[in-house]
């Protein structure tokens, strides 16, 4: 087992690299420049644009580039905003409770719903539950978050005013109201998200369900006269979580990185908007920064995935 | 004749034989408005006089917490560093500048006890210096006294091209000296007309010499102050996360008397306008919300029963189409739009002339801009001495297809005209933005009739507003026939706004295309115009040249004015908001307060 993960450490690291090496060219590559909005302004002359650009060595050729970034990266060195001319590692930081309080809330919901509703629908296929689980998972997965969220808006903040749908990061109140506040602006956007990651991953438990529940050694399990929750629970939803798992664990990096979309229309200042509003600027070192935590995250959760599976089926490690 | 009237006048109120009042009034029986009066005196050399003040409250703070939406957040606050609007709004929170503007473009007092004048000989006579007066007992937040050396440092620091400073522009020509602890000098090295750009508006905010003086030029970035301001202003800084929040509290020790108003600022970036604007005006979360530029019904629609409302503020902003004065499809020395080529079309000025005919503002503003437009003949469009009168616009497709007929361009089987085999086919471009892209439609469709064909593109405004020089979407690069954008006027004086066309500031490969004239138009007259303009300053005469200058570009075609556009911000109903549309809409904000309400 330690040599299977031992194997797959060492294969990261070179993905890592090729990763960063590819975001960097892209990067390099696109066009604009964080000094555009300098450009119409007439109180600086050209020149002076110019020279921050010579300055922030967006001049200097693209192989240099990459070797000043790679190097100060594995000293520690995130680099610096141009925009905000601060530290990226403490911009990120800042951003990351917000992203991991609601887009984990929004997992977590999308889990609690999903595996009961998916194996339940699994073990009725074609009931009345089953109808329904299906036909509202599929539209929950085909109506887009940006469409939920400003319905949403509309009906919770605008038409019944119970909720705020801007979310402000410091909430005044202390003690027991801090926490109501925290959790009422978190609401819309956790449900926005929650479902629809819900939809479409009820679809999945309920299929991988499906696919072990015929399975010779469950219908063994039943003849030894075990209970039906048992059955399910001990024999069967272990096989079938493997194929979750993955769904799950790749799906961890987005709630480092935030939903882009949500956060943008509800004002979250997490990871997304952060990234959203740097790729606008042209601030490529943020840009750079994220997209390249984000690299290791989905390597990360790879690795975590790929161990998990040897450890609910150990015939994967020996392989 | 008005010219040796008002020269009369001027100086009658100078010498104290007419009080300010009657001068105003006077110049309203010439159908002068009253602002532009007082603009006259103040350039005239009778002393400015500070617009009067519309703050109410008698007691310092009690507003409660004031909440400010803004739709980018500052991301970062140093108003030296500051890339934009957001970020001079966002620092100047906290630093203050010596004066600002007022809605009127009048100058208001900030860190300056006195404006500078002839008569109190703040202003040298032959205009190479002026003094300022610094107000006494002017305290910074940790409790140190602002002074003179403040000032100083201020200029020294931003003049370093090794601090990077994005101010560099506006201090790099002049000299400041210290005389004493509370008066300045700025020594110009030519004759200097608007002196008032150096450490005024928000631009000018000034930053404490004793937190940065150890971080001047290269170590610039690692002053920890760049992150926690210590200024002079109403409100001590309490948190800042870039681009999310901003939050302040009152200042209680704070120079002004009364103010301020509010004990508590928050004001928090991100999202989209027309979210920014309902949380204002339609559920009163925000009590402000910043440059809300939505189209006029949609306004309209939040605001019918709604807890706020929309406010406008005149400035000088001008929406224009701008006429390519090179051939952008012919490569010479490796450069498109090349100065050594000449339009194939455009050069033609009925084609021009033609053009302008075909823009239907009437139009625009109906469909587009509704309240936050204004339609106009005019490049330069403010302050109102220098607004031409010479001028005048209309929309005539009938006239402009006689134009071009008269001209020899014939319509082809098509019903595309041309002339000498070249065909009217005109490349028009813009950056991505709802409203451009219908005034483009609108544009089109009336070219169409006439018998010019227009083909649309639209640019990535991140791409079409930057200097990245491999990129041939810019603007400077001008890459199409006609281009339509705006160049936003920071400034209540037109010498910045109208420089940037002589001759000498052609983009070209030669320059990176960091040169500011990009339709490329080169006019001895308007050159000489802006030339002597520079260094008059007899106010009255400068007036008149800025206004020969918008005429030569009228007369050329140069621009086609689409729209004079308006500030527009969000407010709640008893929110008594002073933005100017000549300076960051938190210029004035010391003067800010909220009605009593019931």
């Amino acid at each position: 087992m330690s040599q299977y993960v031992l194997r797959r450490l060492l294969i990261a690291v070179p993905s890592l690299l090729g990763i960063s090496l590819v975001l960097f060219i892209v990067l390099a590559l696109a066009p604009g420049d964080p000094f555009s909005e300098l450009a119409t302004n007439p109180n600086v002359p050209p020149e002076v644009a110019a020279a921050l650009r010579t300055k922030f060595g967006l001049d200097d050729p693209i192989y240099l580039r990459y070797l000043h970034w790679i190097t100060a990266m594995l000293r520690g060195d995130w680099g610096f905003s141009f925009v905000s001319r601060m530290n990226v590692d403490t911009l990120i930081l800042q951003r990351l409770p917000t992203t991991l309080y609601v887009i984990g809330s929004a997992q977590l919901l999308a889990l609690a719903i999903a595996i009961p509703v998916g194996v339940y629908a699994a073990t009725r296929p074609y009931s009345i539950f089953d109808q329904i689980a299906n036909t509202l998972a599929f539209i929950g997965f085909s109506l887009p978050t940006f469409f939920t969220g400003l319905l949403f808006i509309l009906v919770f903040s605008i038409t019944l005013d119970w909720l705020p749908f801007v979310y402000t990061t410091d909430i005044k109140a202390t003690g027991f109201r801090w926490v109501i506040e925290q959790v009422r602006q978190a609401i819309m956007p956790v449900m926005v998200l929650g479902l629809f990651q819900a939809a479409s991953m009820t679809r999945f438990v309920r299929s991988a369900m499906l696919d072990v529940i015929r399975l010779d050694y469950v219908t063994t399990a039943r003849a030894k006269g075990l209970g039906q929750a048992r059955v399910i629970v001990k024999h069967a939803m272990r096989n079938a979580m493997i194929p979750v798992v993955t769904l799950v664990a790749l799906q961890m990096p987005a709630v480092f990185g935030g939903a882009i979309v949500t956060e943008q229309i509800f004002r979250i200042p997490g990871i997304g908007s952060l990234l959203i509003s740097s790729i606008l600027s042209n601030d490529t070192p943020v840009v750079m920064a994220v997209t390249f935590v984000f690299a290791c995250l989905v390597v990360l959760f790879n690795l975590i995935a790929d161990v998990l599976y040897g450890w609910l089926d150990p015939r994967i490690s020996l392989r | 004749m008005l010219d040796n009237e008002l020269r009369t006048m001027i100086d009658e109120v100078k010498d104290g034989r007419m009080d300010r009042r009657s001068f105003v009034q006077r110049m309203l029986a010439f159908g002068l408005t009253a602002p532009m009066a007082t603009q006259i005196l103040a350039v005239g050399g009778v002393a400015m006089a500070e617009g009067p003040s519309v703050y109410k409250p008698t007691k310092r703070g009690g507003g409660g917490a004031l909440k400010l939406l803004w739709w980018q957040g500052p991301t970062l606050l140093n108003p030296h560093f500051a890339t934009g609007t957001k970020d001079q709004d966002g620092s100047r929170l906290f630093y203050e500048p010596l004066a600002c503007w007022d809605p009127d473009g009048n100058m208001k007092l900030v860190l300056a006890a006195e404006i500078p004048s002839l008569q109190n000989g703040g202003l040298a006579a032959d205009g190479m210096s002026v003094t300022w007066k610094l107000k006494p007992g002017v305290k910074w937040h940790d409790g140190k006294p602002f002074t003179a050396d403040d000032v100083v440092f201020n200029w020294e620091y931003a003049r370093d091209p090794a601090t990077a400073a994005v101010t560099i522009g506006i201090h790099r020509d002049i000299t400041v000296e210290k005389v004493d602890d509370l008066t300045v000098r700025i020594v110009f090295k030519k004759p200097t007309p608007f002196w008032a750009d150096a450490f005024v508006g928000a631009p000018g905010s000034i930053i404490p010499k004793h937190l940065f003086a150890e971080y001047k030029g290269a170590k610039s970035r690692e002053a920890p102050n760049n992150l926690i301001p210590v200024g002079t202003g109403p409100y001590k800084f309490v948190e800042f996360r870039p681009g999310d929040v901003i939050r302040g509290e009152l200042y209680s020790d704070y120079h002004m008397p009364n103010r301020p108003h509010f004990d508590a600022i928050e004001m928090k970036g991100g999202g989209d306008a027309v979210s920014a604007a309902r949380a204002v005006i339609q559920t009163g979360e925000y009590d402000f919300g910043w440059n809300i530029q939505v189209e006029d019904d949609v306004l309209l629609r939040l605001e019918k029963g709604g807890k706020g409302k929309t406010v406008y503020a005149v400035g000088g902003d001008t929406e224009f189409i701008a006429l390519n004065f090179t051939d952008p499809n012919t490569e010479v020395d490796g450069e498109r739009s090349s100065i050594k080529t000449k339009h194939p079309l455009l050069s033609d000025p009925a084609v021009r002339k033609a053009l302008s005919l075909l823009v239907d503002r009437d139009a625009i503003k109906k469909v587009i801009y509704g309240r936050a437009g204004r339609t106009t003949p005019n490049f330069l469009n403010g302050p109102e001495q220098f607004v031409s009168k010479n001028t005048s616009w209309e929309f005539s497709i009938e006239k402009a297809a006689k134009l071009l007929e008269d001209a020899g361009w014939k319509a082809g089987a098509d019903g595309i005209r041309e002339k000498d085999g070249k065909k009217l086919k005109l490349l028009y471009q813009t950056a991505i933005n709802g409203p451009r892209q219908k005034t483009q439609a609108i544009v089109k469709q009336a070219c169409q009739k006439a018998g010019i064909d227009v083909e649309l593109k639209s640019v990535v405004a991140s791409v079409f507003f930057s200097s990245d020089v491999a990129n041939p979407d810019t603007y400077a690069k001008f890459y199409a026939d006609l281009e339509m954008f705006q160049i936003p006027m920071s400034q209540p004086d037109p010498a910045q706004h109208m420089r940037r066309y002589h001759s000498r500031f052609v983009a070209t490969k030669e320059n990176k295309w960091q040169g500011t004239n990009f339709p490329r138009w080169v006019n001895k007259d308007y050159d000489a115009a802006i030339d002597a303009a520079e260094n008059e300053t007899d106010p009255l005469k400068r007036a008149a040249l800025y206004i020969k200058c918008n005429d030569l570009m009228f007369q050329d075609t140069v621009f086609i004015p689409a729209m004079h556009r308006l500030k527009v911000e969000a407010a709640a109903n008893s929110l008594r908001p002073v933005v100017s549309g000549w300076a960051n809409e938190t210029d004035n904000l010391f003067d800010w307060y909220r009605e009593a309400t019931g």
